[in-house]
């Protein structure tokens, strides 16, 4: 008789870093180990004000199913979020609420910039729509799109998932960071 | 007995005469034409004497090739009691568009003011608190007004790289 309570056996996980190992000890630099565990535990932040945001709904849904690759738990303060994903048309009026946003998460954080409208503007050529929200804070991803499918939302998420596990730990001390946060009039 | 378009149309002619021109009935809604500075007397009048409590609309059109009288307030009322509606509109010239405002006998009116003149740059003369509404506080121009290019050659928040342009 089968037990009642059936375990998953598929649990799969992350490969671990490149690094020495022997009887009894492993080692690979931290900023490889840090990597990874910042690449999948990204916790999400949603700025979805429009169309694009159903689409990243459904990527959170459970069809499509973020928490595969470790981001399931959104946060609704920016707080306590890493990753912010913009989906949807961002009028001028709404740069600095987002501008806030982007400033009251904690480094490290990263931020994807989901569809046209986020990217560039989208077909929203017009006097009240920001022309790219790249013109406020500073974008890791685009996904282009309009809308973009949940996969391509996933990819864009792979994709940053990358950059974080390659980021070298020292990255947002740097000078060239600190020139990028200047250029944004952010200290 | 219950208002029709006719009767109102009768009415109001004969409170106030052949000031109130263009009468029409477009999808059989009455609308007609008021005097500027005579649009806060026809709509008082309309709501003491006959019903028309709710505004349900004000908003504006430019008609660059009207001179004289370039921009228009549309009044949308509705009386409830027996459910009729009319729209009544007045003219200003773009250079001075100075309209009487109908925060005093609607509230409602004092956001869609508000907006209006945000929109078209209506200068709502008592209006409480005339700023903008809906688009930034630094803009400082009208963009519903139409008298702009359709492409801007003088915009630079549009990168053209990303375009092809
Ligand atoms: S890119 Fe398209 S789908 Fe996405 S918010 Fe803009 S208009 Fe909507």
């Amino acid at each position: 008789m089968s037990r009642p309570v059936q375990y998953n056996t598929k649990v799969k996980l992350v490969e671990a870093p490149e690094g020495y190992s022997g009887e009894g000890f492993y080692s690979t630099s931290f900023d490889k180990v840090v990597g990874m565990a910042r690449a999948n535990s990204l916790w999400p932040l949603p700025f979805a004000t429009s169309c694009c945001g159903i689409e990243f709904m459904a990527t959170m849904g459970s069809n499509y199913d973020l928490g595969r690759f470790g981001a399931e738990r959104m946060g609704f303060t920016p707080r306590q979020c890493d990753m912010l994903l913009v989906a949807g048309t961002i009028s001028k009026k709404m740069g600095p609420v987002l501008r806030q946003v982007y400033l009251q998460m904690a480094e490290p954080r990263w931020v994807i910039a989901i569809g046209a409208c986020a990217s560039s503007g989208g077909i929203f050529d017009s006097y009240s729509v920001l022309q790219g929200i790249d013109q406020v804070i500073p974008v890791d991803v685009y996904v282009p799109g309009c809308p973009p499918r949940p996969e391509g939302i996933i990819d864009g998420i792979l994709k940053l998932q990358d950059l974080v596990k390659g980021e070298s730990l020292r990255r947002r001390q740097s000078d060239q960071y600190k020139g990028l946060m200047e250029s944004y009039g952010i200290d | 007995m219950a208002l029709t378009n006719e009767t109102i149309q009768e009415k109001l002619t004969e409170k106030f005469g052949e000031q109130l021109t263009e009468w029409e009935v477009p999808y059989g809604m009455l609308t007609f034409r008021a005097p500027a500075e005579m649009n806060l007397k026809v709509l008082q009048h309309l709501y003491d004497a006959m019903g028309f409590q709710f505004m349900t609309d004000l908003t504006g059109v430019h008609f660059p090739d009207r001179k004289g009288e370039e921009l228009s307030v549309v009044y949308h009322l509705h009386n409830l009691v027996d459910n009729i509606r009319l729209r009544m509109k007045i003219y200003v010239p773009v250079e001075k568009p100075d309209v009487y405002t109908a925060t005093k006998l609607f509230s409602t009116a004092n956001w869609m003011e508000r907006e209006t003149y945000d929109f078209f740059g209506f200068n709502f003369v008592g209006h409480p608190n005339l700023i903008r509404i809906l688009n930034v506080d630094e803009m400082d121009y009208f963009p519903m007004r139409k008298e702009y290019q359709m492409e801007d050659p003088t915009r630079v928040d549009k990168d053209d790289e990303m375009f092809g342009r």
